[in-house]
């Protein structure tokens, strides 16, 4: 199965000078679903930073065949999907349409053309129904499926989601979990919420210091760090 | 975030949201020439010209007294440079600061109450404005709105916990600040992850055609023909 993403040896240090990544080596294969464990601060999020090139350290990061590098950016960006923790930075346009729609403009869609795909986004994630709304008169479910449906329309590679259950109600986590064991892309989902992260995974990687400490099956990683899979 | 009035009323579908962007620039544009370049009767031609905007406002389905009120945010800057020339024996000129100062306000409140900002830039990238301008305008715009956000939240907290001393609002205007400066980054960082270069790109467009052509030489004719009015009559 062709790799996804293939990282070897990557550093990567703060300007504070925290050292956050300690040569990091990580696999992930297409249709793939991996979930990302360990303690905040571990450094998951820092990693998943730099496989969409917002954080650039030391090491080699291969995405989709290509080096994350400056001339590669562009179309690294249009194949990893970066699904931020808190919805409230990604969704900066006035209405969720234009904010579905930005990446695809930025893509070098027709308005015409980004309006249609924006659209055929939002219903993917049930939201077709919101289109003019604002998008902070929105809860904090429907924030999350619209910032989903942000990235879902630039149709990328990877998925990589940052704690994406937070401000979920239980079946928001549901129908998030629903949606996203039906797509097709392989998927980077960086979660402290166990149940969820057994509904979408079966392979996991445990972060501790900046270093990977354990791989391997979900549940074996977890019961070796003591992370039980009873709801809260 | 949150988004104010202005951003609301510029979603609009009224006859003066429908026209194009560029009609309707150079249309404040000739507005504000003929205000700035007024000597003569002024307080006639600022009544004239204040009714020609209250009938804007009336189109654009815009509160017209909304509008005034918020246009009022002008007043206290130029108020301080008129109160100087009142001071230094200037009447006139004071008269016709505040005057002036107003009505640009009131003007450019029409224009961006009746044009989404994206659509606005659109057009001022046509006219060769500077790109890194824009951009700086439309960052503005969109953090000016994450800086209220931030200071609401900090209010709400700090009134559950009893309300804010003025040495304690102090300190919690850098703390505003850094939070601030901090959401503004995470931003950029989720703009950037989705292609952002530099260009805010509209996902509405309102192509020039004949009836802007008629727009435009109507707003722009009726205040040149107030001008023209109000200096002929004595």
């Amino acid at each position: 199965m062709p790799a996804v993403v293939e990282v070897r040896g990557l550093r990567y240090r703060y300007p504070d000078g925290t050292e956050a990544l300690k040569g990091i080596d990580f696999d992930l294969n297409e249709g793939e679903s991996v979930a990302l464990l360990g303690p905040n601060g571990s450094g998951k999020s820092t990693f998943a930073l730099h496989l969409n090139g917002l954080l650039r350290g030391q090491g080699e990061v291969r995405v989709c065949g290509m080096d994350v590098t400056g001339a590669s950016l562009r179309d690294v960006r249009r194949k990893v999907g970066l699904v931020f923790q808190d919805s409230d930075t990604q969704l900066f346009m006035p209405t969720v349409l234009e904010d579905v729609a930005f990446g695809l403009l930025n893509q070098g869609l027709s308005p015409e053309g980004a309006r249609k795909t924006a659209q055929t986004a939002l219903e993917l994630v049930g939201m077709g129904r919101s289109s003019e709304r604002g998008p902070h008169h929105l809860s904090a479910g429907e924030k999350k499926r619209v910032a989903l449906a942000g990235i879902l329309a630039l149709e990328p590679d990877l998925l990589i989601l940052d704690e994406p259950t937070t401000f979920l109600d239980p079946p928001g986590q549901r129908a998030l979990a629903d949606l996203l064991r039906n797509l097709p892309q392989a998927k980077i989902l960086i979660t402290h919420d166990m149940p969820f992260a057994r509904a979408i995974c079966s392979r996991a990687v445990f972060f501790h210091e900046g270093c990977v400490a354990a791989e391997g099956k979900l549940e074996t990683v977890a019961a070796r760090f003591g992370w039980d899979f009873s709801t809260h | 975030m949150s988004y104010n009035a202005v951003e609301e009323w510029s979603r609009g579908s009224s006859p003066l949201h429908r026209r194009a962007a560029a009609a309707k620039l150079f249309s404040l544009t000739v507005f504000l020439l003929v205000l700035a370049t007024a000597q003569r009767r002024l307080p006639l031609l600022a009544g004239a010209l204040a009714l020609i905007l209250i009938a804007g406002f009336q189109v654009a389905s815009i509160p017209p007294l909304a509008a005034m009120w918020r246009a009022a945010a002008v007043l206290p800057f130029t108020g301080l440079f008129a109160v100087m020339s009142w001071m230094s024996g200037n009447p006139t000129h004071a008269v016709e600061l505040m005057l002036k100062s107003y009505l640009s306000a009131l003007t450019v409140l029409l224009l961006v109450g009746t044009t989404p900002i994206p659509e606005l830039l659109g057009s001022l990238e046509l006219v060769k404005a500077p790109r890194f301008l824009l951009t700086v305008v439309q960052f503005l715009y969109r953090y000016l709105f994450l800086v209220v956000d931030e200071a609401a939240h900090m209010r709400a907290a700090a009134a559950a916990r009893g309300g804010m001393t003025f040495q304690a609002a102090s300190g919690a205007l850098a703390v505003l600040f850094v939070r601030s400066h901090s959401r503004a980054e995470a931003i950029h960082r989720a703009m950037t992850a989705r292609g952002f270069d530099g260009r805010f790109r509209p996902l509405f467009e309102h192509p020039f055609g004949a009836k802007d052509v008629q727009f435009a030489a109507v707003a722009a004719g009726l205040p040149l023909l107030a001008r023209v009015l109000t200096d002929w009559y004595r």
